[in-house]
């Protein structure tokens, strides 16, 4: 058996002992049983499999295990819960902004990480951070609509 | 009397509703969820007839074990067909309660009403609700359909805004779809495909594939059927990975490039037909002929995620978890490939990623099943890769659309003919057509002759293809093409679209020689009251006409169209600018869809609609290279993103009705004319021939 790779994924300290080329995802999905994070291409092409790793969004379909090991995962299970939603997915049920839902955790996580950064971006701003996330369903002005609606959440809740 | 919809085939009232547990009710559906948020709208249309609480209900759907059989989740009928038979049983069901409490309170039905499940005599509550009854009222009895509706004014749930009860373990990440399903033992497989029909497996090396694996699989091989199976999901997608280089095929038929273009169509042989009256031989004096022809190529349902099913065979009984979109078709052709009964066939519905039509869905389940059976006792899961859901999932076929009209000197249309040539839209297996892997196992059947949607349905490559204007004599001549470059099947609207884009841009093209206003002309020859509202406000909100002259590089486009000429009314309006390329600024639609039972579910559709074919219109289509069957990607099949993305305004026409109509495909046909309009005016050069792709708009330039 290969050496456990320890690594925190939504806070939580795991310690994972497969191949260290294993991709992030399929631990993840089948080790962690977090599956949250979708498989959608395998080819780092469509962002179904966005994961932040120490705060950056990372496909991690294809990001080898031991890549990520010591740093700080956070899939969309680590936004929020129904009974604590992030501020994001809070605006998402408002905004009813999903149709089959599949391509929704990675675009909640490349929205986090553009909130991270930029708290009151424009329109064409929100665009260009999701460029990398495909949604085939032709949702994407119900998405784009509730991350402005979340950002402007978090600048209300902002001190001053 | 008539029962509604779906009813008819499915009377008892038990399969509809149940009252069993307290305070709760089942529902049960044949209508599957494929992101288009019909479960919500059953639950709303449950509630409402019941009288209940929305909350109170648990609702079951697409399960060969429970559910009604209701045949294939398409054509934007769930409502239309599925709604309508749920809202009259739940009419039924609740009628038969208020004669049981009349009897026990020796009282008149009439007196009688419902609030949250509680019976109240002339608005008092009484000792009796739904599940006081339930032991008593058994609803083991056909639907009479005689039981009356709540009246429209009644309505307090259905015409409202729910929220969708199946979002919120979409947007919390948790295991919301087929592919996130785990079962006991489950064991993970992958299919190493037969390229083609005909192709035959020559060689495995199995040595090298174990070694990419590196983790322990076996496989499994049928006649042509080759799969690896293992615990791990990592070994065994390495292995599937590296078996495409490690199996050698003999006969292997690769589509080729000039077979991509839908005018190869053309040279092909046709099973012919013409639909209304013959096409005159000659020209009334007078009158002449205007023509033009418009293609469409192949494209790809292109699902975000790629195909999966789960397989259990235990006890001499296959139960199949699948995502497509028929429960009771797919257990019906399983049954023919797998030489089984389909009695001993259980076929249950997951969600899975949007399918938009017949996709990889069914066959995946397919492959999960035929690997179980070979793995007696335990679970299979099959999740496709990209690559696999591209190159075999079944097309949308290319197709030519000749639109031929007499025109009188004011260039009205008297005569239209719609001359088309395509593939079948109808490769579903459940209406015969194989599914992909028979052809790979032993003996496989003989390919059965080519059907199409018949016109009773909607049609396939006629849907909409007879314009719903005022012309004295219109027809369709139809050329079905029976072997196309790949296995082709329903995709959201089937020829809808390439219909709607040939007759909505012909329309343009008469109002321009006619030197009217789009829009005018369209009213000029439009009677249908509810067709001329959808038209005049969809241009009110847009704030028609364009205000540039046309050939200055921006300008706005019209489309319009009933889909199917029965469905739900759609009007659309984009504004581009086009240089090279089209940029989106912005797109209005105004839609009636009847009784529209979850307004703001029907505009995620129609929005939708209007996103996904615009990526249809400048972006998409199939190419074929002689390697492969075509796209493996998403760098090879780019689809709309987000910053390519328009505003867009939809607006809902109330059209006091209690009949809905079928709106998820509503829009795709006017957005596509909408844009070819567009794009044509802008430019000053009319663009008949899609995708219009940068390289499509920088040829047809430079010819001027």
């Amino acid at each position: 058996m290969a050496e456990p790779i320890a690594f925190t994924v939504n806070g939580r300290a795991v310690s994972v002992a497969t191949h260290e080329e294993t991709p992030l995802l399929d631990v993840l999905r089948n080790e962690l049983k977090l599956f949250g994070t979708r498989f959608g291409c395998g080819l780092e092409q469509c962002g179904c499999c966005l994961v932040l790793i120490d705060g950056k969004p990372e496909k991690s379909c294809t990001r080898q295990l031991g890549t990520v090991a010591g740093r700080n995962v956070t899939t969309v299970e680590g936004l929020g819960t129904p009974e604590k939603p992030h501020v994001l997915q809070q605006a998402f049920l408002e905004e009813q902004a999903g149709q089959c839902g599949y391509c929704l955790s990675g675009i909640l996580i490349a929205a986090k990480a553009l909130l991270d950064r930029n708290p009151s971006p424009s329109r064409a701003e929100i665009a260009v951070a999701l460029d990398d996330n495909l949604c085939r369903c032709g949702t994407h002005n119900r998405i784009m609509h509730a991350v402005a609606k979340a950002a402007a959440r978090l600048r209300e809740r902002a001190p001053a | 009397m008539t029962l509604p919809g779906m009813l008819a085939d499915n009377p008892r009232l038990d399969r509809w509703v149940s009252f069993a547990a307290p305070g709760k009710v089942a529902i049960s559906t044949g209508r599957v969820e494929l992101g288009q948020g019909v479960l919500t709208s059953m639950v709303q249309i449950a509630a409402e007839e019941l009288d209940i609480g929305v909350e109170r209900i648990a609702i079951h759907s697409g399960d060969t074990d429970v559910t009604p059989n209701e045949g294939y989740t398409a054509g934007s009928q769930s409502m239309q067909f599925g709604g309508v038979a749920m809202r009259q049983a739940c009419a039924d069901a609740r009628a038969l309660f208020l004669e049981r409490a009349a009897g026990l309170l020796a009282c008149k039905p009439a007196e009688l009403s419902v609030r949250d499940g509680n019976i109240l005599r002339n608005g008092v509550p009484t000792a009796h609700d739904y599940w006081s009854l339930a032991p008593s009222v058994s609803l083991k009895t056909d639907a009479t359909g005689t039981a009356a509706r709540k009246p429209l004014s009644d309505y307090a749930i259905i015409g409202r805004d729910m929220a969708r009860i199946d979002l919120p373990a979409k947007i919390f990440g948790q295991d919301a779809f087929i592919h996130d399903m785990v079962l006991d033992g489950m064991a993970h497989a992958r299919v190493v495909r037969q390229p083609n029909r005909g192709a035959t497996l020559v060689f495995v090396d199995e040595d090298a594939i174990r070694r990419a694996a590196r983790g322990p699989i076996s496989f499994v091989r049928d006649g042509n059927y080759l799969a690896v199976v293992g615990d791990n999901e990592t070994a065994v997608e390495a292995a599937a990975a590296a078996a495409v280089d490690h199996a050698v095929w003999s006969d292997v038929e690769k589509p080729a490039p000039l077979q991509q273009e839908a005018t190869w169509l053309l040279q092909q042989p046709s099973i012919d037909r013409v639909i209304g009256s013959p096409e005159p031989a000659s020209v009334p004096r007078g009158r002449h002929i205007y023509e033009a022809t418009y293609t469409r190529p192949h494209i790809a349902h292109a699902s975000i995620g790629p195909s999966c099913g789960l397989a259990l065979y235990r006890d001499g009984h296959l139960t199949v978890w699948t995502h497509c979109q028929g429960v009771y078709p797919l257990r019906g052709a399983l049954a023919r490939t797998l030489h089984l009964d389909p009695s001993v066939i259980s076929v249950r519905h997951v969600q899975g990623p949007g399918c938009y039509g017949h996709n990889g869905a069914d066959d995946a389940a397919t492959d999960a099943a035929i690997i179980a059976l070979r793995t007696s006792g335990r679970p299979v899961r099959v999740r496709w890769r990209r690559q696999e859901e591209f190159a075999y999932e079944p097309v949308s076929p290319a197709m030519v659309v000749k639109v031929r009209a007499q025109l009188d000197e004011e260039n009205n249309p008297l005569d239209w003919t719609a001359e088309i040539w395509s593939g079948s839209h109808q490769g579903r297996p459940g209406a015969g057509a194989l599914l992909l892997a028979a052809s790979a196992l032993p003996n496989p059947p003989p390919i059965p002759a080519p059907i199409e949607v018949p016109e009773t349905a909607g049609g396939g490559a006629t849907r909409n293809a007879e314009p719903l204007y005022d012309i004295p004599a219109k027809r369709i001549v139809h050329h079905l093409v029976p072997e196309t470059p790949r296995r082709t099947s329903a995709l959201r609207g089937l020829g809808a679209m390439p219909n709607i884009f040939a007759l909505e841009s012909f329309i343009d093209e008469l109002a321009e020689r006619a030197g009217k206003d789009p829009v005018e002309y369209r009213l000029q020859h439009i009677s249908d009251p509810r067709a001329r509202r959808v038209i005049e406000r969809t241009a009110a909100i847009a704030d028609w006409p364009p205000k540039e002259p046309p050939g200055t590089g921006r300008s706005k486009g019209f489309g319009f169209a009933q889909y199917k000429n029965r469905a739900a009314y759609a009007a659309v309006v984009v504004e581009l600018e086009v240089e090279e390329s089209v940029r989106l600024l912005h797109a209005w639609c105004a839609a009636d869809a009847g009784l529209a039972v979850n307004p703001d579910a029907v505009k995620n559709q129609l929005e939708g609609g209007m996103i996904q074919s615009a990526s249809w219109v400048l972006r998409e289509q199939v190419r074929f290279d002689n390697e492969t069957n075509g796209p493996l990607d998403w760098d090879s099949y780019p689809v709309l993103r987000f910053s390519e993305v328009p505003e867009i305004n939809i607006e809902l026409i109330d059209a006091g009705t209690d009949v809905p109509l079928g709106a998820g495909e509503a829009t795709a046909g006017p957005t596509a004319a909408a844009i070819g309009n567009a794009v044509s005016r802008a430019l000053g050069v009319r663009f008949r021939d899609l995708p219009l792709s940068r390289e499509r708009i920088m040829a047809k330039l430079m010819e001027q």
